[in-house]
């Protein structure tokens, strides 16, 4: 159980959700419907005030997480909740700040406790990592690294401490749906390969199943926020089976 | 001080996105050359001297003094530099590496526009194409420096995000930033951010206090017994302070932004309300909520209206080589129209902090002690806003 290995045993997909966009329970149901419909692994995003990696769709998640009262002692409750029915990997994405002020070690701990196996920090680089990989490390925590389309002589150094997954940040600039990724994935994909076995996935940009299916032939699957932040745009409370329809046919996609 | 990732004691660092990474580091190499470069210094002192009208005086506040009746108060009129204020230093010295690694393009953030304005400038004169993101709410606090800003060629793009105010100007920049790499070099305003802006910025202020240091020593024979200046970001200060550091005799004192005291929600007073957190690239202190929210922060001067203070301050702090003091609004504002009525000096609503703070602690200071005072801008764009504070609505 938890293994990302496992979850990467095909190629996997991956969305992400703010939790707490427009409450917790709509993030708790849309949750489940992301399971059921064949996530791989889920990235839980705790809400952070300033989001400086994320475009308008994911920063306008965060501020309507952190209106709604959403705080870090919440997400933990919700991580508890989740994990009595779904048992695949589940990831959090935040911001250094967060899980800084909340203390690297109780953070960790806290997130062995409910049962979460990895973290994805964007502001944090390798240089930096020290701090929260300890602690992660001590408990069990996957500090899941990204390399960008500028990482290039970085890679190597990068994917050799890598744990859990990698994540390739698709294009450059923030989060958001793009029309189009020019990047030169098989490359990068081609030195994580040369230096880990650690699996990696693909994100920023992608919505549709054509540029999913294109980004896990690639690699070894797909990650996808804004788009499903923009159904919770859409249908508010309503989002989560319209979501779940959504999983589904990503999933198929990337299977293909 | 600074070991090899840029830290200040535990401050300073570098917490940015990976895709940013190789162009900090290659910033880094490139500044590491060019600061011990004799032509680069070379171009960046006639470019200070014949183009931002260094070095700047030294003036003797004599009517101040005698009025305060207290410690001989000496001004550094950064407000007379080229653009009106002291962001002419570090626009010039980053603008000049810029051009020196092929970038463009500049883009920056601004708060009271004085920034925004001094890389909009820099970037006229060499040629380059400047972007500046401001809050929305201080294109409208600072409507002068806008039109100044789109005068030089600069688009300005008022930001719309979080408070709309300088924090998210910093956010949408470094957005900008990681879109746009290869042409494009951030001309960050102040001491902060990822390394190696935090030291870069600090030696191009540097200036100051190398130029005050010696000028106080000529016109009195001695050392200061204190340096004031006001504290956003904090580049005039660390400017003011940093060649006087190794004077242990020497008091440094910022002046932060208590907007309307350090006891309310509407304060910007970093060091004195905030905690230690990681943020805009770096750690150091932040006003931020138990759960490490960033704190929507405020002040009467968009200049100061930040809610992190750089990493060398932070270090000072803890050290206790300098001490971070809290101006309120109504001080600030005071010492604005007192220092116009009493030198003749309309200083910058930034700067009036460190005069509202000089004002309490000259008289407290025998006569034959020295005070150096930075007035770190002009306060010309300030004056609608002032006139607004004071309940009078006049147009610009």
């Amino acid at each position: 159980m938890n293994n990302f290995a496992e979850a990467f045993r095909g190629k996997a997909f991956i969305p992400f959700i703010t939790c707490g966009d427009p409450d917790l329970d709509t993030t708790y149901r849309a949750v489940l419907e992301m399971a059921e419909n064949g996530a791989d692994i889920i990235e839980l995003g705790i809400p952070f005030s300033d989001p400086t990696a994320e475009g308008p769709v994911i920063q306008g998640a965060n501020i309507r997480a952190l209106s709604a009262g959403t705080t870090t002692d919440k997400v933990f409750d919700l991580v508890t909740k989740i994990r009595q029915t779904v048992t695949i990997p589940l990831v959090f994405m935040t911001y250094a700040n967060v899980v800084y002020s909340y203390g690297a070690d109780r953070f960790m701990q806290r997130c062995r406790e409910t049962g979460i196996n990895g973290i994805i920090l964007p502001d944090l680089p390798y240089e930096e990592r020290e701090e929260f990989s300890a602690p992660a490390k001590d408990n069990g925590i996957a500090l899941i690294p990204l390399i960008a389309p500028t990482s290039a002589d970085r890679i190597a150094m990068i994917a050799k401490a890598a744990r859990g997954f990698i994540y390739i940040v698709s294009s450059l600039g923030v989060t958001g749906v793009r029309s189009e990724i020019t990047t030169d994935i098989p490359s990068i994909v081609r030195v994580i390969r040369e230096n880990t076995d650690v699996p990696c996935a693909v994100g920023f940009g992608i919505s549709t199943p054509e540029q999913a299916q294109k980004m896990a032939s690639v690699s070894d699957g797909a990650i996808v926020g804004s788009a499903i932040i923009r159904i919770l745009e859409k249908y508010g409370k309503d989002a989560p089976s319209h979501i779940g329809e959504y999983v589904r046919e990503m999933k198929t996609a990337v299977q293909k | 001080m600074t070991n090899s990732k840029g830290r200040f004691g535990d401050h300073g660092g570098q917490y940015i996105p990976e895709t940013l990474m190789n162009a900090v580091i290659e910033l880094e190499k490139a500044y590491d050359f060019y600061k011990n470069d004799d032509s680069f210094n070379r171009e960046l002192s006639d470019l200070f001297n014949s183009y931002a009208g260094r070095p700047s005086l030294l003036y003797y506040a004599q009517k101040m003094t005698s009025d305060l009746g207290g410690a001989k108060i000496y001004l550094k009129r950064e407000d007379l530099n080229h653009t009106g204020s002291h962001k002419i230093n570090n626009v010039l010295g980053q603008a000049l590496l810029a051009k020196k690694m092929g970038k463009t393009r500049l883009i920056a953030e601004t708060g009271a526009g004085q920034h925004g304005v001094a890389t909009a400038t820099a970037a006229a004169l060499f040629n380059m194409e400047c972007v500046v993101f401001m809050g929305e709410e201080d294109t409208k606090r600072q409507a002068l420096n806008v039109y100044r800003m789109k005068l030089l060629g600069a688009d300005v793009i008022p930001v719309k995000s979080g408070t709309a105010t300088l924090k998210d100007a910093v956010s949408e920049a470094m957005r900008e930033w990681v879109s746009r790499i290869d042409d494009t070099h951030y001309c960050l305003g102040s001491v902060m951010g990822p390394h190696p802006f935090p030291t870069m910025v600090r030696d191009f202020q540097a200036v100051i206090s190398r130029e005050s240091r010696e000028q106080i020593i000529k016109a009195e024979g001695r050392l200061p017994d204190a340096v004031i200046a006001c504290v956003g970001g904090g580049s005039n200060a660390i400017g003011s302070f940093y060649h006087f550091i190794p004077d242990e005799s020497v008091q440094l004192i910022g002046c932060e932004a208590a907007g309307r005291g350090i006891d309310t929600f509407e304060t910007a007073a970093t060091v004195n309300t905030g905690r230690k957190g990681i943020f805009h690239g770096m750690k150091s202190y932040f006003c931020q909520d138990e759960y490490g929210q960033i704190a929507p922060v405020y002040s009467i001067s968009a200049g100061l209206d930040y809610p992190g203070v750089g990493p060398e301050h932070a270090y000072l702090h803890d050290i206790g080589r300098a001490q971070y003091v809290p101006v309120t609004d109504d001080e600030a504002v005071d010492a604005f129209e007192y220092l116009s009525r009493t030198e003749g000096i309309i200083p910058a609503i930034e700067s009036a902090h460190a005069v509202a703070y000089a004002k309490k602690l000259a008289p407290a200071m025998g006569r034959d002690k020295i005070l150096l005072i930075t007035i770190s801008g002009r306060g010309d764009k300030d004056c609608a806003a002032i006139a607004r504070y004071r309940g009078e609505n006049i147009y610009e």
